[in-house]
Parts: C-alpha cells; structure tokens; sequence
C-alpha cells in the first residue's frame, strides 16, 4: 500500500474483472448471465467485500419486464445488505454506472464497489427487439416517426460521407481491424478475422449502413470491483490499475437537436474533462476502447477525443493506425463489432478490457506495452458520453 | 392506451407549431420553453411553413412495433427553412428521387398503426416539393 508508490489515500483503483462470453445465451437468463460475471469478478478479489453495486442496464424493463435489478442481483449474488441500484443512460450506462461507483468510492462512502453491465437481448427479436432499442431516441420527436438506432447511424453515415468526400469504403477498416483483434479473444462472439472483399460485398443494413457496419446486439455481462487505496489489497503479480480520469458528459437526445449532427459533443466534453483530469493528452493514450455499435461512431470518436479533425476520423482506419501496431489502437478485443454489442453493458466490457491490456493479461490481442488506457461509451446516436482513463501502475 | 400522449402532440404533430424566442428571435421545433440558443424563456407559438430540405436520408426495414406494415420506408433529417432539423419519414417519393438536399414539404399522414382495435397516430412527413416528371 503506501510502501509500495501506490500513491494516495484517495485514489480508486480496478481490482478485479469478471467477464462472460457475449453471445446468444438460450440457456441463461439474465440474473444468470450477470450473477456469472459478479462471481468472476469477486475471484480476482479474494478477501474484498463489496459495500456497494452499480448496475448498468437499458432494456431490462422493456425486453424482460424486470426492474430493481440493483436488489434483483444483490439478492441473488449472496450481497444482501449492500447498497445496489442500477444506472441507465441508453449505451453510456457502463460508463455512467462505473462514474457512480468512482463518486461514491472518491467521496470516501465506501471501500469496495462491485459495477455490473449487463443485457439480455435475445429473448425478443423483430419489431419488439428494434422498439427497445428506439427507447434511446426522443419518443415522441424521433421513435413516433419509426427511426432506428440503425437508421440514425445511416443518417449520420450518409451526410458524413457526403460531406467529407470520402469513398464508400471508408470506415471499412474499423470493422476489418475489430473482427482481426477479436480472433484472440475468448469471450468476443465473432472470432473470426474479415477480408476487406467481404466487407465491399455485404448487403445493406439500412442504406449505406451495411452488415459489418453493424454490431450484433448480443447477451453478455461483464464486472468490476473498485477499491479506494485503503482497501488495496498487497501487490500481487498483477500491476496496479488506477482510475485517472472519470467524466460523463450529455448533449441532447435527438440527433436533430445537435447544433452539428456530425459531431459527438457530449464524447468530446468528456474526453477532454477525462484527460485533464488524469492530466495527459490523447498523444499519452495507448489503447482507445471507443463504442463502435455502428462503424460510423468509431470514426466520430477519433474526432471527438482529438484524434482526428471533423470529418477526417475515417482516414485513421484506412492509413493503419488503429491496428494494435498503430498509433492509437481502439477496438482491441473486438469492440462492439466483433466482441458483440452488449448494450448497456459495453462501458463495463469496455473498461475490463482496458485493465486486461494494461495489466498484460490480453493474450493474443495484447498491445505491447499498453500503460495508459481510454474507454468511452455513448448513449443512444451520443447524446450521453461517459469517458474513464486507466493507468498501470508498478510496483516499486 | 396512449391516446392522451398523442392528443397533447397534436399542435406539433399536425401543425408543426414550435416556438420563437422574444429575445434572440430563434426558431425553435420542438417547443421547450426555453430557447437553447441563449438560455431565456421562450414561450411565444410559431408556426413553421413546413418547407425545407434534406440532410440526410435512408431506409428502414426492419422496423418498431407499430410500423411494421409501413416498411420499408423512407427517413430523413430534414432541414427546415426557418432553421431547426426534424426527424421524419418520406412519402410519395420514388427511391431515385432521394438526394441530400433535395427541397420538401410537410404533409400530414398516419405514422403508425397498432392493429385492427388499436390507435391509429397521424403526424407529419415530408415529401418532394418539386413536382414529378409527367411520367
């Protein structure tokens, strides 16, 4: 602890990561599939006792009819006499429910918080399945006309490849380079690496959104056990991972509302709330966990976090330098596109995948020497944004 | 039942009546009551010509509960000519006719449809405001 450069009594830390294959889990009910990722998690932190649990979630209520998961899960996970609440803002909910565990561990209320994502898609499908995720839009200006998440990403797409000029094979690569660095990762859907002719060839989606454009909405839960440094269990062969930077950020809800629809404003308030508060910059990130539900908000968070100027971000996937070897790899483990898309739960993948990389514990998707990492979700087409910088620690 | 949800929309949904703030003459659709332009209260109804013009578009097929016998159908972001963005779907437009930029009008027609005993919800869409070619 204090002899070991752990720095200050303040500080959260990531001690452990719980994480379950995204996929679909016929077999596993949603507490199921979370109660799975809890108990992972608690392994890796023998001897912790969570206080509290954050669950994020978005479509519980409306795909299982189930609300009050934060008891539901706290009940079922043997942790009765916890605090436990869930925390919803559409696909920023990992990151927003992280931020509130990171709050109330910094305001010194706890010791120990357990953070759960988790989504169970699987049990509808169809119109039911694409009201859901509608929910994320504004009801009565955006899903009344009968929009999608998919149609807005098509919205965005086409006006961004119209604006920019750039060729319809644009954000190819991003969908390439997640399905690549997914092959090594044991709980990632689609293991399997894609040929830029498969991508060229897919049919359309929602027009020009086609196939590899779009994540499969999967089941998956993935867990997080926080601790403050006084918790901080001794060193152990593992690096330390602290959380440097915590922000969520909003901008409005509807896509038509955004003074510029072509840029995430909320992600770009986060990030750089994010960078000054871990005090680095994006030229100090060696690993970006962006959200990629639809290839176009890959491109669109490269410019948001300063990556790339507006309009450029998809030049970022065609010269390399989102490879694992590249100047700013992102989707290391498969992102949304190849790992899944787990909803309300990506933020929780998000973040355990970046302790993954910077504690070396990411096998064949490993990027060498990975020592400060960025996750950032976005709810719905960005109106909530929540960004986390972790940082590896060594021992003395 | 929804009925009331809808019925409160009405001046929106059939009129596309928004607001004009009194302090800095923004035009604002929806209504907020507060102009996001700069932060005052802005309560005063406008109504909007309903003309504009195509950001972007695309198609939806798989679509929500509710608009399933509609698919597939068109949706845009359209521009309106007095400045805010709306999010709507296309009628009475041929697939060849879609372009960014293209002018619309806004036109009035049944959105979405809950089955035999269900509600039927009306609102607007938009649809080419040059005429068509004689075919």
């Amino acid at each position: 602890m204090s002899e070991d450069n752990r720095v200050n009594s303040n500080d959260v830390w990531i001690v452990g990561v719980g994480l379950t294959p995204v996929g679909e889990h016929w077999e596993k009910s949603l507490r199921e599939i979370a109660l799975e990722a809890i108990a992972a998690a608690l392994a890796e932190a023998p001897g912790l006792s969570p206080q509290a649990l954050y669950v994020a979630n978005t479509l519980a209520p409306a795909l299982s009819g189930q609300s009050q998961l934060g008891s539901l899960l706290a009940d079922f996970a043997g942790l009765r006499g916890v605090e436990a609440m869930t925390i919803e803002a559409a696909g920023a909910s990992g990151g927003a429910a992280l931020r509130q565990a990171y709050l109330a561990l910094k305001a010194g209320a706890f010791d120990v918080a357990l953070v759960v994502g988790l989504e169970k898609v699987t049990d509808q499908a169809g119109p039911a399945l694409q009201a859901a995720l509608a929910t994320a839009t504004d009801a009565d200006y955006e899903a009344v006309q009968g929009i999608t998440p998919t149609a807005q990403a098509a919205l965005i797409m086409r006006r961004y490849l119209h604006e920019s000029g750039a060729p319809a094979d644009a954000l190819a690569g991003f969908s390439l380079v997640a399905h690549a660095n997914a092959v090594g990762n044991p709980y990632a859907m689609f293991r399997r690496a894609i040929k830029p002719e498969d991508y060229s060839r897919a049919g359309m989606v929602s027009e020009p959104v086609n196939m590899y454009d779009a994540a499969p909405v999967a089941d998956g839960a993935a867990a997080l056990i926080l601790a403050r440094s006084s918790a901080l269990p001794p060193a152990g062969p593992l690096p330390a991972v602290r959380v440097a930077g915590s922000s969520l950020a909003i901008a409005a809800v509807a896509l038509h509302d955004r003074r510029d629809p072509l840029v995430l404003e909320a992600a770009n308030h986060s990030a750089n709330q994010a960078y000054r508060q871990a005090g680095v910059t994006a030229d100090d990130i060696d690993v970006f966990e962006l959200h990629d539900p639809f290839s176009i908000y890959a491109a669109l968070s490269l410019e948001a976090a300063g990556f790339a100027s507006r309009g450029q971000g998809w030049r970022l996937a065609q010269d390399g330098e989102i490879t694992r070897q590249g100047r700013i790899p992102v989707t290391t483990l498969g992102g949304s596109k190849a790992r899944g898309d787990t909803g309300g739960a990506t933020g929780v993948y998000q973040v355990a995948e970046v302790t993954l990389q910077l504690q070396g514990r990411a096998g064949p998707s490993q990027v060498e020497g990975a020592r400060i990492g960025m996750a950032q979700c976005l709810g719905g087409s960005g109106g909530t944004a929540a960004t986390h910088i972790l940082v590896r620690v060594d021992p003395a | 039942m929804e009925n009331a949800r809808h019925w409160r929309l009405r001046r929106q949904r059939y009129a596309l009546v928004g607001e004009v703030c009194p302090h800095c003459e923004e035009k604002i659709f929806p209504p907020r009551d507060i102009c996001p332009e700069c932060g005052e209260e802005a309560r005063d109804l406008f109504e909007f010509s309903g003309r504009g013009q195509v950001y972007s578009f695309t198609k939806v097929s798989d679509a929500p509960t509710g608009y399933e016998e509609s698919a597939p159908y068109a949706i845009a972001l359209v521009q309106l000519d007095e400045g805010p963005m709306v999010t709507a779907q296309l009628t009475d437009i041929n697939d060849e006719q879609l372009r960014v930029g293209m002018p619309v009008e806004m036109v009035t027609r049944k959105l979405r449809s809950d089955g035999e005993r269900g509600m039927l919800v009306y609102g607007y869409k938009f649809r080419s405001a040059v005429p068509a070619q004689a075919a």
